[in-house]
């Protein structure tokens, strides 16, 4: 190899370093100042005070109480439902489903739900579980719509984390007399936890920062009481409320926007934080 | 909070005289009774503001009352309120009336397309339109503009219709500068849009698209006041809260200019961009008695609590008017 060829192999290779420092260095730029945005125009405005009241009309009274209550308790319910579903539906795609025509043709379909747009799905929650089934303007009907919604996210990279453990594992586990139920309890699920788990974090963050199906399917905005009763009970949405704080003519009302995007960066932070230290301990017990 | 409860119950007081002398067998407003219920409303944006501080000092008069207030937008707000979904909604336009034959092109004809009226008539709910506050419209330059006092509605439409040619600022009126003008609007999801165009183009979307297109008024207010050159129109309540930035100019229908002050936008001579700001109340809600109430609270309270956010309250003649209006409806 003559030495000609060897520096153009090095300046190439400096290069790619250089652009894919470039990228994350931008991403990084963009974060560090909406961050340190946010935190000058809504910091201040971040008080006890702020935590227990509800909207008003007049800015430094106004609270995000019963919005903050409305995302813990769509959050965990949209958890809870498309954990189980998401999870079986992979492991049933990848494992049990088979190769043929019609799995092929349900993956792609999939695929294409988790492009549909949210607007798209706040129709179709309206349409069925608001008007159809009854369910009303309540906690638990966004919480169906918005489990549809990452349903196909959870599903894809569930699938993902199953294909990504090495069939030798599979293979092992049936040399020792596992049935197929005994080889995805003991060997693929741990294997695969790790990775089913950050799928799904990022799917219910997702969860939590949409607006537009929620407007659609009937959550409000001033509301002045906490939904206890999931069936029953009116609610609402930090990214509602930061979305009609944010468009007010006041300052005082951006600036309390601001600080209600701060308390769902830090739930954002918080829920990621979890999904870290799970990974963490789930990772700990794998050996391959 | 005490002028608001004196009114209140200034309020309840005339409701029983009213009802006293029609003679009627109206239950008198509970104001002795602690009132209890939930009442919803949805719909326009625009009007929101009204309806959370009005509901806000309705719940702190009445702990026992739960009102929601959403904001789904004008249309979405009467597709529930046709569904009796709601009890009252909120909208920056009066309610569509007229049915559009549909593919067949009969009127009258299954496949029509049907008006927001008519869907409600064609569920049961029967509606009275009380007309709470006004919204000007303001057409807006910057501060740094100064040659800029007064657009007629001509001028505006040359400016903003389908296939303006519109350029620069000499373009409108000789003797101004030959400089582009840096247009800014809302997008076309928005009722202000709708009703611009409708006003000064003459069909509702009907506008030329060059412009820069926001659906976030305060992103409108931080491009113009960037540019010397700069036009747009958005809500007054903008202008105000932005008065060290940006301003509005006076605007000529026909009858002379007139800036869009409170007396101008209540008596009609800011016109055409005085718009007014409306709650449908379902009557069938309206027999509830905390709704009664709410309502009677709000148009007791909507011009002080009105101006407050922003908007243009009604004039002692309108304001009168609209109660007596739910008042009879009440009957």
């Amino acid at each position: 190899m003559s030495s000609q060829t060897t520096t153009r192999r090095k300046v190439a290779n400096a290069l790619f370093g250089l652009l894919a420092f470039l990228a994350i260095f931008a991403s990084l730029v963009t974060l560090v100042a909406l961050l340190i945005d946010v935190v000058a125009r809504g910091g201040s405005s971040v008080d006890l005070q702020f935590f227990t009241s509800a909207p008003s009309r007049i800015p430094a009274k106004a609270g995000i109480l019963p919005a903050l209550v409305g995302t813990l308790w769509v959050t965990t319910l949209v958890a809870i439902m498309t954990f189980p579903i998401g999870v079986a539906a992979a492991i049933y795609l990848e494992e049990y489903a088979g190769r043929g025509r019609w799995s092929r043709l349900l993956r792609i379909n999939i695929s294409n739900l988790a492009g549909v747009p949210s607007i798209v799905y706040g129709i179709f929650g309206l349409a069925l579980f608001v008007r159809l089934l009854g369910l009303g303007r309540t906690v638990f009907a966004a919480a169906l719509t918005l489990s549809l919604l990452i349903l196909p996210v959870v599903i894809i990279s569930s699938m993902e984390a199953i294909r990504a453990v090495p069939p030798s594992q599979r293979e092992a586990a049936y040399a020792l007399g596992a049935t197929r139920w005994q080889m995805v309890r003991r060997a693929l699920l741990p294997a695969a936890a790790p990775g089913i788990l950050t799928g799904i974090v990022l799917a219910v963050g997702r969860a939590v920062g949409e607006t537009a199906p929620l407007i659609l399917i009937g959550a409000v905005t001033f509301v002045t009481f906490v939904p206890v009763n999931p069936f029953e009970d009116k609610y609402t949405v930090l990214p509602i409320q930061i979305f009609n704080w944010a468009g007010r003519p006041q300052a005082a009302f951006q600036e309390i926007s601001a600080a209600a995007i701060l308390v769902l960066l830090v739930l954002m932070f918080l829920l990621n934080l979890v999904a870290v230290i799970l990974r963490a301990r789930l990772s700990r017990t794998i050996q391959w | 909070m005490k002028s608001t409860m004196k009114k209140l119950s200034v309020a309840a007081a005339a409701a029983l005289f009213i009802a006293a002398c029609g003679g009627s067998a109206a239950s008198p407003s509970a104001s002795t009774v602690a009132l209890t219920g939930e009442i919803a409303m949805d719909g326009s944006s625009t009007v929101y503001p009204v309806a959370e501080a009005v509901a806000e000092e309705f719940q702190n008069a009445n702990p026992g009352v739960q009102v929601t207030v959403a904001f789904s937008g004008t249309g979405g707000g009467f597709k529930k309120f046709c569904a009796g979904e709601t009890d009252a909604s909120n909208a920056s336009r009066p309610i569509k009336t007229s049915d559009k034959p549909g593919p067949d092109g009969v009127a009258g004809t299954e496949d029509d397309e049907l008006s927001e009226a008519t869907k409600c008539k064609n569920a049961n709910i029967e509606y009275i339109e009380l007309k709470v506050a006004i919204d000007a419209l303001a057409v807006v330059v910057s501060k740094e503009n100064t040659f800029v006092d007064c657009l007629t509605t001509d001028e505006l439409k040359a400016i903003w219709d389908l296939g303006s040619v519109v350029e620069t600022w000499a373009d409108v009126r000789a003797g101004w500068p030959a400089e582009k003008i840096d247009l800014y609007g809302p997008g076309a999801d928005s009722g202000t849009f709708d009703y611009f165009t409708e006003e000064i183009n003459g069909e509702t979307k009907r506008s030329r698209s060059d412009f820069t297109q926001s659906e976030d008024d305060n992103v409108l207010v931080t491009g113009i006041s960037g540019s010397q050159y700069a036009l747009g129109y958005f809500g007054l309540a903008y202008v105000t809260e932005n008065a060290d930035k940006v301003r509005a100019v006076e605007v000529d229908g026909g009858e002379g200019c007139a800036a869009p002050s409170a007396e101008a936008a209540n008596d009609g001579t800011y016109s055409p961009l005085g718009r007014p700001l409306f709650v449908y109340a379902s009557v069938a809600a309206l027999a509830r008695p905390e709704v009664a109430a709410f309502f009677r609270f709000f148009l007791e309270n909507t011009v002080e609590l009105s101006t407050e956010v922003g908007y243009i309250g009604l004039n002692d003649a309108d304001e009168a008017s609209v109660k007596a209006k739910l008042e009879a409806a009440l009957k």
